[in-house]
């Protein structure tokens, strides 16, 4: 247990039996699931699980911020709009400049400039931000979140505002590769719906995603994160350059955000700035911070929770499937599901504020005999700096 | 052979100028104080050096290059280390852990392995503790973790700054001895102490501070016995 502990998050990837089978239970139900609720004709609950990858993917980039870099990013959700709105706008440009044939090549060529644009706009918030820690950068970065949503709302030659993009009478092309499923995998009465396809093309996405994120956890920038975390002075004297370390969490961040924006937009072939409002924003910390700061397995489920709870809640109720209660009483069960949701937030603070499945680190952040020396200690710091 | 020489240095916090004017010389080999009353600039000194705080006017050479105005990490990279004040260890990192983020801009396995192992040495209680976290440490423990995590950088030249806060006597006097013998291995060090007594005792050179200026200067010897310093500083009449 100590030794594992000796790397960041080392012991926390190793593999167990039990681990195999768990992971393969979880595999075979994210591959499968949506092909049963396909071939029962339940689309709706086909895009909810697409749903619930884009949302894993935005709360995997948010982890880098919050959980690694320990920097509270509250607007996080601008990085999704710039992906979206970068990726259909340039594609519409694209189709412009290169004809119809650009149209189904516009979301895979796109795909790195989105992560690049929304990159480099966690750089430009980044950068301001550099000096701000805690309750001034939250502020800050709530701002930043508004000041996007609110710029395309109102610069319409370039966004259509409230309207929304596409405008009337164009489309966002589907991509390539996407009818070629469609006309292959559908048999008899099993249709291979294009939702069901960008729901397997997110899925890949969340794999990269883990991927990476589980890279950066375990390299060098990994641990000047945990120790700009720990202590700003400290860790600046060990040698770790503050202000890169900074802007690589929030554009690294940010760079996912961007996929998941692009992916969104292209899937839904419909943005418009309502999508991209503070609530999203708070969702997604409130998943991070549900399923555990720091860890990957942790920010993946809150966000399963976070984005599937509600939608399921409302489907079992509206559904019948539970005997007495009616479609009348299911839909009002239905209507109270965010209250529900509201309800596990608080329990699940009060009981286990690490999340549901926290980094051993982090766990170890929020245990109570730690908060009684840190205490000791900043006394210790306060009283000797007067 | 002078490593690092401070002329004229005037750092301000806000509008309050902290330091009126300092300059000091560290020669290779040498254990040098700084000692002065609370609010006299020693700290304020020490982190100008290393690049906490930018002043305003004057230089720091270090080994023949200008350093002043460099950010923290750069002078690092240059090889001086400073052990902050208040210990400022990583508080959930293991002791291990501390140490090897001591060895952040290293890549030579090896070569860390050995310090870590040189730290051990010298500091056996962190030996045994390693796999502890470092905020369950005592305070004198988390002194020797501070300074061990600073000798993980293999420093040309180690600040200390008050490295005697808050600690029992005899922890102080562990410290102290651990401060000669890695001084005796040939590290410079950039003392600087409340404690005048046991820091110039140490010492082969010191400097009195004063409201940001330099008020007297000597070998460490020279100062214990000046009139001045045993009044003000010593606290005998």
């Amino acid at each position: 247990m100590a030794k594992m502990d000796a790397k960041t998050n080392v012991g926390a990837a190793r593999i167990t039996p039990v681990k195999w089978a768990l992971y393969g239970v979880l595999a075979l139900a994210a591959v499968g699931l949506p092909i049963v609720f396909q071939s029962m004709h339940n689309y709706f609950m086909v895009r909810i699980f697409g749903l619930m990858g884009v949302y894993v993917m935005l709360a995997l980039g948010l982890n880098i911020v919050v959980g690694y870099a320990g920097l509270l990013d509250l607007g996080y959700i601008a990085f999704y709009a710039m992906g979206a709105y970068s990726g259909v706008i340039i594609g519409s440009v694209g189709v412009k400049a290169f004809g119809q044939g650009f149209g189904p090549w516009a979301y895979w060529t796109l795909l790195p400039a989105a992560a690049l644009v929304a990159a480099c706009t966690g750089i430009a918030l980044g950068t301001p931000v550099l000096r701000l820690k805690g309750d001034y950068l939250a502020i800050v970065t709530l701002g930043f979140g508004e000041i996007v949503r609110i710029v395309a709302t109102n610069w319409s030659q370039l966004t259509n505002g409230a309207a929304g993009l596409p405008r009337a009478g164009q489309l966002v092309p589907s991509p390539a590769g996407q009818q070629w499923f469609m006309d292959h995998f559908t048999k008899g009465n099993f249709a291979f719906s294009s939702d069901l396809w960008w729901y397997y093309v997110i899925g890949l996405l969340c794999l990269v995603t883990v991927f990476f994120v589980r890279r950066l956890d375990n390299s060098r920038l990994g641990r000047a994160w945990v120790a700009m975390r720990e202590d700003m002075v400290a860790a600046a004297s060990v040698g770790i350059n503050i202000t890169t370390t900074k802007l690589w969490a929030f554009s690294l961040g940010a760079l996912w955000g961007g996929i998941a924006g692009i992916t969104y937009g292209y899937w839904v072939g419909f943005i418009s700035p309502e999508s991209f409002n503070f609530f999203e924003s708070v969702l997604v910390v409130c998943m991070v911070v549900l399923g555990g700061m720091g860890s990957i397995p942790g920010a993946a489920l809150g966000a399963i929770i976070i984005a599937g709870l509600p939608e399921i809640i409302r489907y079992v109720g509206q559904g019948g499937f539970i005997p007495g209660i009616t479609a009348s009483m299911g839909a009002n069960i239905a209507n109270y599901r965010y209250l529900v949701f509201g309800l596990l937030m608080v329990v699940m603070m009060a009981l286990r504020p690490q999340g549901i499945l926290p980094s051993s680190r982090r766990a170890r952040e929020l245990h109570p005999e730690d908060e009684a020396i840190l205490e000791e200690e900043s006394a210790e710091i306060s009283s000797a700096s007067m | 052979m002078t490593i690092l020489r401070v002329e004229n240095l005037h750092t301000f916090y806000g509008q309050i100028e902290a330091l009126k004017g300092i300059s000091l010389e560290v020669n290779e080999g040498e254990i040098v104080s700084l000692i002065g009353a609370n609010g006299a600039g020693k700290s304020t000194t020490l982190k100008t050096i290393s690049g906490q705080l930018v002043p305003v006017e004057g230089r720091i050479d270090f080994m023949g290059d200008g350093i002043a105005g460099l950010p923290a990490h750069k002078v690092t990279e240059k090889g001086i280390i400073q052990v902050p004040e208040g210990r400022r260890i990583f508080p959930r990192m293991t002791v291990e852990e501390n140490l090897e983020m001591g060895a952040f801009l290293r890549k030579d396995k090896a070569g860390i392995a050995e310090s870590m192992e040189r730290v051990f040495t010298l500091f056996p209680r962190l030996r045994e503790r390693r796999m502890q976290k470092g905020g369950t440490l005592s305070g004198g423990e988390q002194q020797m973790l501070a300074t061990g995590r600073g000798m993980m950088a293999t420093p040309k030249l180690l600040m200390l700054d008050e490295p005697s806060m808050g600690l029992a006597p005899v922890v102080v006097e562990m410290i102290f001895e651990t401060i000669q013998k890695l001084n005796a291995e040939g590290v410079p060090i950039l003392l600087v102490e409340q404690n005048a007594a046991m820091a110039l005792a140490i010492a082969h050179r010191g400097y009195v501070l004063e409201t940001g200026t330099i008020a007297l200067e000597g070998t460490g010897r020279g100062l214990l016995t000046n009139e001045r310093v045993r009044k003000t500083y010593l606290g005998e009449s």
